[in-house]
């Protein structure tokens, strides 16, 4: 994944500043931890954590055709997009019905469109929006590398950043989830998330990045680097691209059956017919471990009803236990027994249906 | 970093105390701090002969899995068992919180150990 040009976001030397221990990912500088990924993990769920996610890729989608290009090239419907600032979380699929990229995808209103992809597919991913819109009518795609993303996150997230920013305040306070709403000019805030918690992710231009920043850090919230992000996302049981669910894999064994919309019979999206026509064999399930010990993705995993493997896996330090995502046989299902192999020994595990945590409470 | 001139090391970031005829292991600072978050000690055999170099056991953060390197030869004889509730003492107290005691099989052998000018160099070299 790493690139000969190691890219930094606009937090760069702020994250120098508070003595972040850096790490490439997807070809950026990005802040692993700030001393404990532990403590940021748990700032998040007791209080509030903020995190720099200027690595994501806005891509902007506007013209006549924007809504046909989205309604064909995304597995989710954007026709079903009701009010302008509703979010929809859905992939973008292969023809073979693997997935190219997860990604939100925002209705601002009108034509104009939003969608936020992952950093270290973004070249990838635009490339191919470029290619299936050559064949559709008026649609344009930018990329909007000009602006910077945070997400912050936990109970007090929201409170937080109307301390930092009160004027945001109104326009703000009314949002539900996965609802955005354009706070002042080209500031987007989104009641979104990838941590299990309330919250709020902020885009906004480059330029006033660091000046929210201070403000968030002014106002309590912890820094919080991707080592923590990467334990909240699986106790919430939120997919990672590239481990959870890839090129190869379809959505429907990637736990994400319920982001791909067949409601409509003639929306011909990319990848239907793939889907429509294969029987999944395998899904994605969480694992829990019954022994001391950390898990890790990759890990071989046999059941009464067949084998499979782990996609991701960590110590979640809210069960204090290890925990997992794996894909396994169909009919090896929550509360069932399952065996996962460290270090060539085979440990004993449980079988259940994430999400592991939600809104700081074990649900597992 | 902290690398108290008191004890003894190994390449690999064990530290070694003598306590009588044992010798006290543990990690390093260094070790800790590359390793983060630690939040399992485990497969220390009581009773395991090993020689100097061999696993003796295994320590994990979040991030990753680092095994645990016997510095002499001899024999397993404890496993600080505080360390099943609290492998976090591991980042906050390197040098109090020894992992396992080995009874050296023969005198004199710790001669192979690192001072701590030796293993500081390690560190620097590793960092480099």
């Amino acid at each position: 994944m790493s690139q000969p040009d190691t890219l930094r976001t606009p937090l760069f030397a702020a994250h120098l500043a508070r003595g972040a221990k850096m790490t490439d990912f997807g070809g950026w500088q990005m802040p692993l931890h700030y001393g404990s990924q532990v403590a940021e993990h748990q700032a998040v769920r007791r209080a509030m954590g903020v995190f720099d996610v200027s690595h994501m890729c806005s891509v902007d989608v506007g013209g006549a055709g924007s809504r046909a290009f989205l309604r064909r090239l995304l597995a989710g419907d954007v026709g079903r997009l009701a009010a302008p600032g509703k979010a929809l979380y859905c992939c973008m699929l292969n023809e073979a019905g693997g997935v190219v990229d997860d990604l939100i995808v925002y209705w601002l209103g009108g034509e104009r469109y939003r969608a936020v992809v992952n950093a270290a597919t973004a070249a990838g991913d635009l490339e191919w929006m470029r290619h299936a819109a050559a064949a559709m009518r008026e649609v344009r795609i930018a990329s909007r590398r000009d602006r910077a993303m945070l997400a912050v996150q936990g109970p007090r997230a929201r409170a937080a950043l109307w301390q930092a920013r009160p004027e945001w305040r109104a326009a703000s306070e009314p949002l539900g989830p996965f609802f955005a709403a354009e706070v002042a000019p080209d500031v987007l805030i989104a009641r979104t998330g990838y941590t299990g918690e309330d919250g709020f992710e902020i885009s906004l231009p480059a330029p006033q990045a660091v000046a929210l920043w201070d403000a968030l850090l002014a106002a309590g919230v912890a820094p919080c680097g991707l080592a923590a992000r990467d334990t909240l996302r699986l106790e919430a049981g939120l997919n990672l691209f590239g481990q959870d669910m890839d090129a190869d894999t379809t959505p429907l064994e990637s736990g994400l059956g319920w982001t791909v919309d067949r409601s409509d019979p003639g929306r011909d999206f990319v990848g239907r017919r793939a889907l429509d026509a294969c029987t999944p064999s395998r899904h994605l399930v969480g694992l829990t471990l019954l022994e001391r010990g950390v898990l890790r993705s990759h890990m071989r995993v046999r059941t009464e009803h067949g084998a499979g493997e782990t996609t991701s896996g960590t110590f979640s330090p809210t069960l204090g236990a290890a925990i997992a995502l794996a894909r396994l046989p169909l009919a090896a299902t929550a509360g069932g027994r399952a065996e996962i192999e460290i270090r060539s020994r085979w440990h004993p595990a449980r079988i259940v249906k994430p999400p592991f945590v939600r809104n700081g409470k074990a649900l597992v | 970093m902290n690398i108290p001139t008191e004890l003894k090391y190994t390449k690999t970031h064990e530290w070694v105390r003598a306590e009588g005829d044992l010798l006290l292991v543990g990690i390093t600072d260094p070790a800790q701090d590359m390793l983060g978050d630690l939040v399992f000690v485990g497969e220390i055999e009581i009773g395991k002969r090993v020689q100097a170099g061999d696993t003796a056991g295994v320590v994990e953060s979040v991030k990753a899995a680092a095994d645990l390197y016997a510095p002499v030869a001899g024999e397993i004889v404890a496993f600080n068992e505080a360390l099943n509730d609290n492998p976090q003492m591991l980042n906050q107290e390197p040098y109090e919180a020894w992992i396992f005691k080995l009874r050296p099989a023969g005198a004199g052998d710790a001669s192979g150990l690192l001072d701590a000018a030796a293993y500081k160099a390690v560190v620097a070299a590793e960092k480099s």
